[in-house]
């Protein structure tokens, strides 16, 4: 790649250098010279007598000798050599350069403890991070017969970006395959070892795991199709049946030891919804009857849960904006904004997940008993500050009531407006903020008219709105996570009717309720009861640390061309010195896409002790890592990130992992490990358990 | 590093005309003096010195990647589809691919099918490793680019080689088999194995769900799979899975070559108790198995593999011939190449599975086999023109023909392959003293059991003369004792008296299918497929190595060449695929298994269908979609053809019942086998 880049560039500089030959001959001459010098061979003068001799007489006969061929099949060979000659020096050098100490992987460590492999590990796979490859598809797609179209190096998205996003979606209103297309997911460990090249995702864990003895035969990775909901995985793919069948053969033939689950991220919940699914009887459920995860499974270990959702869902759904898929703005960060898809990038970004089922899952569950409302978050008053770039550290409280004693008129964020339309508004008292019945509003707007059919050609449920609708949307001003939900299904109705047979965000009021049954709550842990297991652990393990997405100051789009997405994030919305606005985004603490509330709130407060989501009392552990930026280039991405990828290869929290599945129980690797307020956060939710 | 060293040489042969200390310091002005005074010669030499050699250097390297470029750019420019182009416009229309004219015929996914490969195609993997494999984890060691083979060779088969004693891993080095369906799709980049199959399966609507490669390590034995891996387990479960997540739909089997006798191995394993075995009950074949479509099925085992086990040569691996095939006979290994590939094949119990079973019985004796009277009939002169040339006319006088002992699998000597056995005085080796008169310590870093038999022992071998397919395991017991214990541990050769003595319930006869029944499954049916018309190795003719020291002892003797007999090479050759013989592929299906008899108690339906080999017709065909060779009847559109409408529903009869081109009945007839 890098030589191609530079066979490129050479092209064009090449004829710039002939018409100064002169000047080209000694530029080259120069480097000639530097080259040598790098090989550390000495250039007697003689050389350089001789050279600089040629070089007088060049003139004359050069026009017919250096032709601008040669110059340049001269240089490129030149620079060839020296790539070559550079590459065999670096594959020289000795693994381990004298100077740098790798640190020892904790997976090598404990096995000189003795830790070996005990229980066999499930890894479920998140959001984004598995990989999809195409089984059957349309004309343009030829030749991608069992490639990747989702994960690995992603070229096609570059050759062919309309096929590629055509295969990608789904149909719009069955949420399954559209006709003629088959996109599945890659089966095995190598679906979300590493996201690209180069890119981890499982594959440190996994190598540590190896460490310790785990391979093929103790070691599964439950990859799925994670753009469908989660029941249609089960209905189009018998994704869960496998994950069932697997996992009794783990447990029979590892010598009957329970199966150490390990998921990630989206991974969480679709193991949650697993966990009803595999107890439940045969039409909707796995039929293993009441007890089958007391029997099968030791400890569920969820990194990076998104229990109660992610505010980022829901921007991803508005607007496109702000997704969960930080990968995609790292590996392509020009994509997203450029126009290869013809000025439309984002819409058809927008229309290819809003065919995705799985997106809404993410959506804030619980309401405003979780999230907050108009006037109160449970995240508020807590003194975080953004340290240094990219470090963010939440003082004690005490600090801030000293503040707060200090600035007595200065306003608290309030995180519970999750979209506001205007800086002022996400900072208002309720009171003064005009609000419009917003549900009756809305869904009895005049939504029916369209304005401009031209615009047919990215089909994102916004044309078949009017100015009219977007105005009111905009005039309503704030939204909680309650107010959130009708919007979405105001401006996308098919998306959220097709969703929400699949998911629900709601609290249940009484468990029992046979409506509870269903299966699109199951993966609602505010919804469902843990299975009667009560030596299972529970783990949430999860960095804290970076500033996240918690609410979103929106605009309306001044741009009125057709087809755009007429609400953007307000990035001209900054807060001042202390506030956590910053470019239209209000910020909390998290591990950069999981909010800590969402992520530790069941383990340290819904589901702790005997609650009725836990009736049987299964036990809680939380695991926070404090996120530490790497030190050096030479880290990588660090071995102490939080971060919500790179935590998997946190050294921490690999060795936590490791224990556990070599047989620790959640008391041994030292039971709670704290540093954020969510004990506190906790207790200000007023839910009843 | 080479321009360096020619730098230094146009330093040596320049005249020095001033100390270069000196120059150094003076600056650019006055080191043009001197230049200027150099006459007219001189000027015309510096002509040419201009173009130094580095430069050219740098100019050659330069237009070679730049012509490399370009052409890559036209060949990327060109359209997808030109191939298909050129190739019609060649040879006329392309067929169809079979699943794309199964899928206008209406054809869709029903039974789930499961494949099993056969040894060497599987990929393997690195788990844990010595030091010297370092940043190999999870990276293929066999399968891919064996690029690691070329970077370090000793590393490479330390890795690969398995335990002397135990047959399992060494200590501190985990390889494992690569599963799911990357793991014998393509043995290396380019070269198919499975992938043809899968993608015209996927055409008529097959996906991840409804296919599982039943990946194995195929380096260890059968039983040891499931002891090390619980492969077998693993097996019994994804097709249980499969069957209950497809509607009830019974699982159709392809196993190929070796997989065939793994998969043998299974049905018994599977309904066998507990212990042993895998509990599933005496019907579980019979609930979850709709066919079993054996593609060129060793089932009696491989000659080739009896070259292999005695002198590394003649394997299996006809494939890795093909990927580098100056691999087995150049220097990588300091001159031992061949010591150290059959150190580490002697590792893999697997390889002794595929020693020919049965004995005398189906092999032939010394002075018959079933195959007699073999001639390369006028059928085979399209495909094959070396066999050909004599064949037209004698013809005619076939029967005067000179007879060919087949059943001599390793003769001493072209004369002793051909003399009556009367003439032959054999004698006896098996008690002859292991003499360790060639005490040659300095060969001892490559360990192959050559070196503790001396040279009494081979001296002894070498006087036998001749061997058939029974002496031929006594001979394997005296050159190779270790590898023998440990392989009859795990795999047995003979033929059963009572097919219900208590000690067939034990493990090591479960892939023999001369010394088990098949499973109780009336409605289960079994294909034979395999390939015909090329000569297969049957019968070696093997001489003493002239070097016997530091060497392994043996060698076939390549001088041995007769127009009247299928002797070319050192090699008796008959009609096969190959590497497996028409009688060993398809005797059970022709009559071992054929209704009711002994060996299929349950009268399991049984078809054979062969395919005639037909070279591909040009290179762009690649390797043909019409080959009867051993892999590569793996792309035969007609064999992908049977296969996708038996996994479509289909019945034996449906596909026209038995499709024979070879003497396959008439040699089944000769074999004197009580069913």
């Amino acid at each position: 790649m890098a030589s191609i880049l530079r066979f490129r560039k050479l092209c064009y500089a090449v004829p710039l250098k002939l018409q100064s030959f002169e000047f080209s001959k000694v530029d080259q001459k120069q480097k000639l010279d530097k080259k040598e010098e790098d090989a550390n061979v000495f250039l007697p003068a003689q050389d350089l007598l001789e050279v600089d001799d040629q070089k007088k007489k060049y003139p004359k006969k050069q026009q017919r000798k250096w032709r601008c061929i040669d110059s340049c099949c001269w240089a490129i060979g030149y620079l060839c050599t020296t790539w070559w000659l550079l590459f065999f020096l670096y594959h020289c050098f000795p693994a381990t350069m004298p100077g740098f100490q790798v640190p020892e992987s904790p997976g090598v460590r404990l096995k000189r403890d003795g830790l070996t492999a005990l229980h066999p590990v499930v890894l479920v796979p998140g959001i984004v991070t598995g990989g999809l490859e195409l089984w059957e598809g349309r004309p343009c797609s030829e030749g991608l017969f069992r490639k990747r179209l989702w994960g690995g190096s992603f070229t096609e998205i570059f050759k062919r970006p309309l096929c590629w996003l055509e295969h990608l979606s789904l149909h719009h209103e069955t949420g399954l395959d559209p006709p003629g297309i088959r996109v599945r997911a890659v089966p095995g460990l190598v679906a979300a070892d590493y996201f690209a090249p180069g890119y981890f995702v499982w594959a440190v864990l996994i190598e540590n795991l190896a460490k310790i003895g785990y391979e093929g035969k103790n070691l599964y990775m439950a990859s799925y199709d994670w753009r469908l909901s989660f029941q249609n995985t089960e209905i189009r793919d018998q994704a869960l049946s496998r994950l069932k069948s697997k996992i009794e053969l783990l447990y029979v033939t590892n010598g009957y030891k329970k199966v150490v689950v390990v998921p990630h991220s989206m991974g969480v919940i679709y193991f949650l919804h697993f966990l009803k699914w595999v107890e439940t009887p045969p039409p909707m459920g796995g039929g293993g009857g009441p007890g089958w995860c007391a029997k099968h499974i030791k400890s569920v270990v969820n990194i990076g849960p998104a229990f109660l959702g992610v505010p980022k869902a829901v921007s991803s759904i508005f607007s496109a904006e702000g997704k969960d898929v930080a990968y995609l703005r790292a590996m392509a960060p020009g994509l997203l904004d450029s126009e290869i898809l013809g000025l439309q990038t984002l819409e058809h970004v927008l229309r290819v997940s809003r065919t995705w089922d799985s997106v809404v899952s993410l959506l804030p569950k619980g309401g405003e008993t979780i999230w907050g409302d108009l006037d109160w978050s449970p995240e508020e008053g807590h003194a975080c500050q953004l340290v240094k770039k990219g470090n963010f550290q939440c003082s004690p409280n005490d600090n801030y009531t000293d503040a707060m004693r200090g600035f007595q008129i200065k306003e608290t964020e309030k995180y519970g407006r999750i979209i506001s339309f205007g800086k002022e508004e996400s900072q208002l008292p309720s009171s003064q903020i005009p609000i419009l019945n917003s549900k009756q509003e809305l869904l009895h707007g005049s939504a029916t008219e369209t304005v401009n059919s031209s615009c047919r050609g990215v089909w994102t449920e916004y044309d078949e709105m009017d100015r009219e609708s977007f105005r009111k949307i905009a005039e309503n001003k704030v939204y909680t996570s309650k107010t959130i939900l009708d919007l979405l299904r105001f401006v996308a109705p098919k998306t959220m009717q097709r969703a929400e047979t699949h998911f629900s965000h709601g609290i249940a009021d009484n468990l029992d309720d046979p409506k509870y049954e269903h299966y699109k709550y199951w993966s609602n842990p505010l919804e469902t009861k843990l299975p009667d297991a009560p030596d299972m652990e529970i783990y949430c393990l999860y960095g804290v640390g970076i500033p996240t997405e918690r609410s979103y100051v929106y605009k309306l789009s001044p741009n009125d061309k057709c087809k755009s997405i007429p609400f953007r994030i307000d990035t001209s919305a900054d807060g001042d010195q202390n506030s956590r606005l910053k470019g239209g985004v209000y910020f909390v603490d998290g591990d950069e896409s999981v909010p800590v509330l969402s992520a530790g709130f069941m383990c340290a407060k819904g589901w702790r002790g005997r609650t009725r989501f836990n009736p049987s009392g299964t036990v809680t552990f939380i695991r926070e890592y404090q996120h530490k930026p790497p030190a050096s280039l030479l880290e990588g991405r660090g071995l102490e990130s939080g971060a919500h990828v790179d935590i998997m290869g946190n050294v921490a929290l690999i060795e936590d992992v490791l224990r556990v599945a070599a047989g620790a129980s959640g008391s041994e690797i030292g039971g709670d490990r704290i540093y954020s307020d969510i004990l506190r956060m906790s207790e200000r939710i007023n839910l009843r358990l | 590093m080479s321009l360096i060293r020619r730098r230094k040489q146009n330093e040596t042969s320049r005249p020095t005309r001033s100390d270069p200390s000196s120059i150094d310091k003076e600056d650019d002005n006055k080191k043009k003096i001197p230049a200027k005074d150099q006459n007219a010669e001189e000027i015309a030499l510096k002509k040419l010195r201009k173009w130094s050699c580095i430069d050219s250097c740098c100019w050659l390297i330069g237009s070679i990647c730049v012509t490399w470029w370009f052409l890559l750019f036209l060949y990327n420019a060109i359209p997808a589809s030109f191939n298909q182009y050129v190739t019609e416009a060649i040879t006329g229309p392309v067929p169809d691919p079979p699943g794309v004219k199964l899928k206008k015929e209406g054809l869709t996914v029903k039974h789930p099918v499961v494949f099993v490969p056969g040894i060497v195609t599987g990929g393997l993997e690195l788990w844990e490793g010595h030091q010297c494999a370092e940043g190999l984890f999870r990276k293929r060691l066999w399968g891919g680019t064996f690029g690691e083979v070329y970077k370090r060779p000793l590393c490479w088969v330390e890795h690969m080689s398995l335990d002397n004693e135990t047959g399992l891993d060494p200590s501190g080095i985990r390889v494992r088999p690569v599963s799911g369906l990357v793991a014998a799709d393509y043995f290396a980049p380019g070269y198919f194995v499975w992938a043809v199959l899968i993608a015209n399966l996927a055409r008529i609507g097959y996906e991840e769900k409804t296919m599982y490669m039943a990946a194995y390590d195929w380096r260890i034995s059968f039983q040891n799979t499931e002891v090390r891996d619980q492969t077998l387990s693993r097996i019994k479960s994804n097709i249980e899975l499969m069957v209950a997540t497809n509607g009830g739909n019974k699982a159709v089997i392809i196993p190929h070559s070796m997989g065939v006798l793994y998969f043998l191995h299974f049905m018994k394993w599977v309904e066998a108790p507990a212990p042993m075995g895998g509990g599933g009950g005496p019907d579980w074949c019979a609930k979850h198995i709709k066919t079993v479509m054996n593609i060129g099925g060793p089932f009696f085992g491989v000659p080739k593999a009896v070259g292999g086990l005695f002198s590394a040569e003649a394997k299996d691996i006809a494939v890795i011939r093909a990927t580098a095939p100056g691999f087995l006979d150049n220097d990588i290994f300091r001159l031992q190449t061949l010591q150290h590939v059959m150190r580490m094949t002697r590792t893999w119990d697997s390889t002794m599975s595929m020693i020919p079973k049965g004995g005398d019985t189906i092999w032939g004796g010394l002075d018959w086999s079933p195959e007699e009277g073999y001639t390369p009939s006028k059928r085979k002169q399209r495909n094959n023109d070396t066999q050909v040339a004599n064949e037209d006319d004698s013809e005619v006088v076939a029967s005067q023909r000179k007879h060919v002992n087949f059943g001599r699998i390793i003769s001493f000597g072209k004369d002793i392959a051909e003399a009556p056995s009367s003439q032959i005085d054999m004698i006896d080796f098996r008690g002859a003293v292991k003499g360790n008169s060639v005490a040659n310590n300095t060969c001892r870093d490559v360990w192959t059991e050559y070196h503790e038999m001396g040279y009494e022992g081979i001296k002894a071998v070498a006087e036998y003369k001749a061997y058939t397919a029974e002496s031929i395991l006594d001979l394997l017991h005296f050159v190779a004792p270790k590898l023998m214990a440990r392989g009859s541990a795990h795999f047995s050769y003979g033929i059963a008296d009572n097919l219900d003595d208590p000690k067939y319930r034990h493990y090591k006869y479960w892939s023999n299918p001369l010394e088990t029944t098949l499973p109780n499954a009336p409605d289960m049916e079994i294909f034979s497929m395999y390939g015909v018309g090329i000569p297969t190795e049957r019968a070696y003719v093997y001489k003493l190595t002239p070097s016997a020291d530091c060497y392994i002892p043996f060698q076939i003797d390549t001088s041995a060449d007769d127009d009247d007999t299928p002797l070319k090479d050192g090699v008796y050759a008959v009609d096969g695929d190959e590497t497996v013989p028409v009688l060993s592929a398809g005797f059970m299906c022709a009559k071992g298994w054929r209704g009711k008899t002994r060996f299929n108690p349950s009268g399991i339906r049984t078809y054979l269908r062969e395919y005639e080999h037909s070279p591909p017709a040009n290179l762009l065909e690649g390797r043909g979609t019409q080959s009867g060779a051993h892999v590569d009847i793996m792309g035969n559109f007609q064999l992908i053809e049977d296969i996708i409408r038996v996994a479509a529903g289909a019945r034996g009869e449906d596909l026209g019942g038995d499709q024979v081109h070879s003497d396959i009945f008439k040699m089944s007839e000769k074999i004197n086998l009580q069913l």
